[in-house]
């Protein structure tokens, strides 16, 4: 083992640096999600082999790397209660590289890290699949292929670009193979491995329960919810409701998802249109939750979502990573024919002893009005009448909320009115549920689709008319008209920041935020997004949907691919790469063949020049010059520099512009 | 160093002088001067074909009194045994043993003259000599002595009872030169002058075996260049294709073209090679070695330099 270890010494001193850095490279976007300590042990043992091998010292010994294994697993398994899964297991495979380099002894070891570091690159993905972070990956590729270049063959340690250049183009020979192997190989359904749940933490979106207070919180959030890519015009700004959850179960406090105890929607949810239906395509976001989001009032949705149920898009599963459907709906509709009792009862339904202010005030306008319809109506304009205000930073709500909301605190946003309108109709007697979605939606000029973000979300209500079925009202459009007229933003009062404030309006950190928005939504629609549903329309497409064939054509495209580029390797006939000596010397030879001296195909440069000298012996000089820095600059040792062409390029353009030859010529040629 | 040096810097003193030397006994004739010399730098051997009485002895002379070094004249004739050439192992009486008698090949400067008068055994016999440089008889590998050079002489036209060497065994000479006709002012200063052996007897060497060696391995230091190496293979693939000739040059006529043209650079005094030498040495290199279909149609070695331009 000495004798390995002190051959290898000058070696791993040279190399230890840059693999540090390659595997630095690695590492620092995991950094991110690894718990510090993590973190500090890699760095630190990356740190304590480069000291050792500058010392000229041997790594540690083999009790003491047990020791540092056993520890180091031991608080993996003590942070995270497992060794396996996502997080625990990314972290145990990074700890485990920094103890490696800590025991790092010769090139084997090296190949060994540098094929971990490729792994360890590919774990990035379950983390962060974002075109921005493929590009980083791929450098970071790049970089361990240059390594693992540099390990093989040390004659151009003094020239470390080479290496990379190699690198670079060994990458670019493979990617052939890798977009036959990105289109054909055959997609797995799902992801290729489990993902444990505490991937799914922390997603944002909308909730199944509305409780004054989280709506608040999402309104502030400038994520992206959805994308949409319309057939045909967009509707019109009031018009993009897009509907979520439906809330119909109400406890004094909170509204809820429907549950099982709902009754039958039967009649309820009957969709009658009379206009052609919109049709469009939905690029969602993960939101862990059940439902899809459609523009109200969805008719028929794509794949992997069931049909309407309640009044809304159900997803097959929790939605965990970016879906694509498409989607048709009816801007004008009418939903429900008729309501059964139970339906009444339960669409009715408040709290007993809630309320009581509020009931109050319903049935003096049950009073008041003739019909539910103009009840409604009443109770819209109530809410333009009274002094109510717009806010995303409402006061709190003790006690009953909606008795101190409509009467006391009168600040809120459309969560505060929806629901209170909701209770406010029930209490009328007439049926009510809050509807949760979005509202609005901006095309982005940059990719022709529109992008819904999370600070569009919304709540809403829908009522039960007799004659016209589910109706849809938004008392939020009765206190502030901006809100469902231009947006957010343009309902806050001054001084109240909405979200993305940072971004500016329209100006060009937007324009640019907005291109780089409709790059990345390229990057899911035709990369991440290519599946096995998308993989068997393109491969029937191709008539490629049977096994045999599928084997064949992937056998034989990347045999040929391989035989091409082996073909385009072994050509020996190269032709020379450009050369710029031999361009300026060109140059010199036209200027002289013009003024009638063209040098002879196989005349070499000082043949040629002599003859150039005795036609003109006062440039004698001055063709001299150009000859002989020629010469040095195409023949000469060391291959052509920068400075030697310059020098050649710098006799030709004084030759040109100060020889008499050239002038004399110039006039005769003008006189041509 | 300067870059300007590093090629075209104008002769080296060593080379000057031992050329004016050389000039100063064979008269009017610098060209082929300069290519036996480039021949002798590239440790190539050399063949003369001219009629007798031109100069071949002389100039072989001069080459190797230039350097200080044996000289052995080998006459060639049709009843020469390669024992001749290479030596016999005899038995001496008096000690009662075997000893090996060394042949007139163990020499550094050898005249071969009128190969083509021998038997082909003993042209090969000095042919093998002359690509092993060592000697092996009864089982022994006898090296021959360093610096070792070759030059033959033949005599061109058909003669009777004359082995003309096969086109395989010239690829042995690196170059083959014709000497020719002085022009009119040099044979008047010849016939005017004193004899030309007696001039090389009396002037004293004008270097040495060391400088001829290391001259020899500065001939390997000469730069050549991608674009140059390009310029040869295109002479190459030019030999090839054209339809005159019974085959192209070999790759190692390339690698014997190369060398020739380095050593012409090293003389005059460059460090790296133009396309002017390779053009310079291409004749005397290429022309033995192409074999044309049909002798009076054969295109020239010069009809195939012109036909290539330099990339």
């Amino acid at each position: 083992m000495t004798a390995t270890a002190t051959a290898a010494a000058p070696n791993l001193r040279r190399s230890l640096p840059w693999l540090a850095a390659g595997l630095g490279l690695v590492i620092a976007p995991h950094a991110f999600h690894l718990p510090p300590w993590v973190t500090a042990v890699v760095v630190a043992c990356a740190g304590a082999r480069l000291l050792l091998a500058r010392q000229g010292r041997r790594p540690p010994g083999r009790w003491l790397r047990a020791l540092a294994v056993v520890t180091g697993v031991s608080g993996i398994y003590l942070g995270y209660d497992t060794l396996l899964g996502l997080h625990a297991g990314v972290a145990l495979l990074c700890l485990l590289m920094g103890l490696k380099l800590l025991e790092l002894r010769g090139s084997r070891d090296i190949v060994v890290l540098v094929v971990f570091g490729y792994f360890l690159t590919a774990t990035q993905f379950l983390f962060n699949d974002s075109l921005l972070m493929a590009a980083y990956m791929l450098a970071a590729v790049w970089a361990l292929t240059a390594l693992l270049i540099a390990l093989q063959d040390r004659t151009a340690a003094d020239r470390p670009w080479r290496y990379g250049r190699l690198a670079a183009a060994m990458l670019g020979q493979s990617l052939p193979v890798m977009l036959i192997l990105f289109v054909l190989f055959p997609r797995i359904p799902g992801p290729l491995w489990g993902m444990p749940d505490d991937a799914y933490a922390g997603m944002t979106g909308l909730s199944d329960e509305m409780t004054p207070g989280a709506i608040s919180q999402l309104g502030r959030s400038d994520e992206v919810a959805l994308r949409v890519e319309f057939d045909d015009a967009p509707p019109a700004y009031p018009r993009r409701y897009w509907r979520g959850p439906v809330l119909a179960r109400y406890d004094g406090r909170s509204w809820r998802r429907a549950g099982d105890s709902a009754p039958a929607a039967g009649d309820a949810s009957r969709l009658v249109s009379t206009r052609a239906p919109t049709d469009y395509t939905v690029t969602l976001e993960p939101h862990n939750q059940r439902w899809l989001l459609a523009l109200d009032m969805p008719v028929e949705a794509g794949r992997g979502s069931r049909a309407p149920r309640g009044g809304y898009l159900q997803a097959s599963g929790p939605v965990r990573e970016r879906i694509r459907y498409d989607a048709s709906s009816v801007i004008a509709y009418r939903l429900g024919t008729g309501l059964t009792r139970k339906q009444q009862a339960y669409y009715t339904d408040l709290p007993d002893g809630a309320h009581p202010r509020t009931r109050q005030l319903a049935s003096r306008w049950r009073a008041q009005t003739g019909s539910d319809r103009a009840l409604v109506e009443h109770g819209l304009r109530h809410f333009r009448r009274e002094p109510f205000h717009y806010t995303l930073q409402p006061p709190r709500l003790d006690g009953d909320t909606t008795d101190a909301f409509l009467f006391d605190t009168r600040s809120g946003f459309c969560e505060h009115y929806a629901g209170a309108f909701a209770v406010l109709m029930r209490a009328a007697g007439i049926p009510a549920r809050v509807v949760t979605g979005y509202m609005g939606g901006r095309m982005n000029p940059a990719g022709d689709y529109m992008i819904v973000r999370q600070s569009d979300a919304h709540a809403w209500v829908e009522v039960w008319l007799d004659d016209r079925g589910w109706l849809r009202v938004d008392p939020t459009a009765y206190v502030a008209p901006e809100r469902v007229e231009r947006g957010l933003a343009g309902a806050l009062p001054d001084g109240e920041a909405g979200p993305g404030a940072a971004v500016g309006a329209g100006g060009l950190l937007q324009r640019l935020h907005l291109q780089w928005d409709a790059v990345n939504a390229y990057w899911h629609r035709w990369v991440l997004a290519y599946g096995p549903s998308l993989q068997q329309q393109l491969l029937q497409q191709l008539r490629l949907d049977s096994w045999p064939r599928l084997a064949l054509a992937l056998a034989a495209g990347i045999a040929l691919t391989l035989a091409a580029l082996t073909f385009s390797l072994l050509r020996r006939d190269r032709p020379l790469p450009p050369d710029p000596a031999a361009a300026a010397w060109g140059e010199f030879c036209r200027l002289l063949a013009r003024r009638g001296l063209p040098r002879a195909p196989d005349e070499g440069p000082r043949d040629y020049a002599r003859r150039a000298a005795r036609r003109w012996p006062r440039d004698a000089d001055a063709i001299d010059t150009v000859a002989t820095r020629y010469e040095i600059a195409r023949y000469g040792r060391g291959g052509v520099g920068a400075a030697e062409v310059r020098a050649l390029r710098q006799a030709v353009r004084a030759f040109r512009s100060n020889s008499p030859v050239s002038r004399k010529g110039r006039s005769s040629s003008g006189k041509r | 160093m300067s870059a300007h040096a590093s090629v075209s810097r104008a002769g080296t003193p060593e080379t000057d002088r031992i050329l004016r030397e050389a000039e100063r006994v064979i008269l009017g004739k610098p060209r082929t001067l300069r290519l036996a010399l480039a021949c002798l730098l590239a440790r190539g051997h050399l063949l003369i074909e001219d009629r007798p009485g031109v100069g071949k002895t002389t100039l072989a002379l001069v080459l190797a009194r230039l350097f200080g070094l044996d000289f052995r004249r080998i006459q060639f004739t049709s009843d020469l045994l390669p024992a001749d050439v290479i030596g016999a192992t005899i038995y001496e009486r008096q000690a009662e043993r075997f000893r090996f008698q060394p042949g007139p090949i163990f020499t550094q400067v050898v005249l071969a003259d009128e190969v083509n008068r021998a038997t082909p055994k003993a042209q090969s016999a000095l042919l093998e000599a002359m690509e092993e440089r060592q000697v092996t008889t009864d089982g022994t590998t006898r090296a021959l002595p360093e610096p070792f050079f070759v030059i033959a002489t033949q005599n061109p036209g058909d003669q009777l009872g004359t082995f003309p060497l096969p086109e395989s065994q010239l690829d042995r000479f690196l170059m083959r030169v014709d000497i020719g006709d002085p022009d009119p002012a040099a044979e008047r200063e010849l016939l005017r002058g004193r004899d030309r052996r007696e001039l090389i007897r009396e002037a004293p060497p004008a270097s040495t075996p060391d400088a001829l060696a290391g001259l020899q391995r500065a001939v390997g230091r000469v730069h050549a260049s991608d674009a140059l190496i390009a310029y040869v293979q295109a002479l190459l693939a030019q030999t090839r294709r054209t339809p005159g000739l019974v085959h192209g040059l070999s790759p190692r006529a390339g690698q014997a073209l190369l060398h020739a043209a380095r050593a012409w650079a090293l003389l005059d005094g460059r460090e790296a090679v133009l396309p002017e030498d390779v053009q310079a040495v291409f004749t005397a290199v290429a022309a033995h070695r192409l074999q044309g279909r049909d002798h009076d149609r054969a295109p020239t070695a010069e009809s195939l330099l012109s036909a290539v331009a330099i990339p």
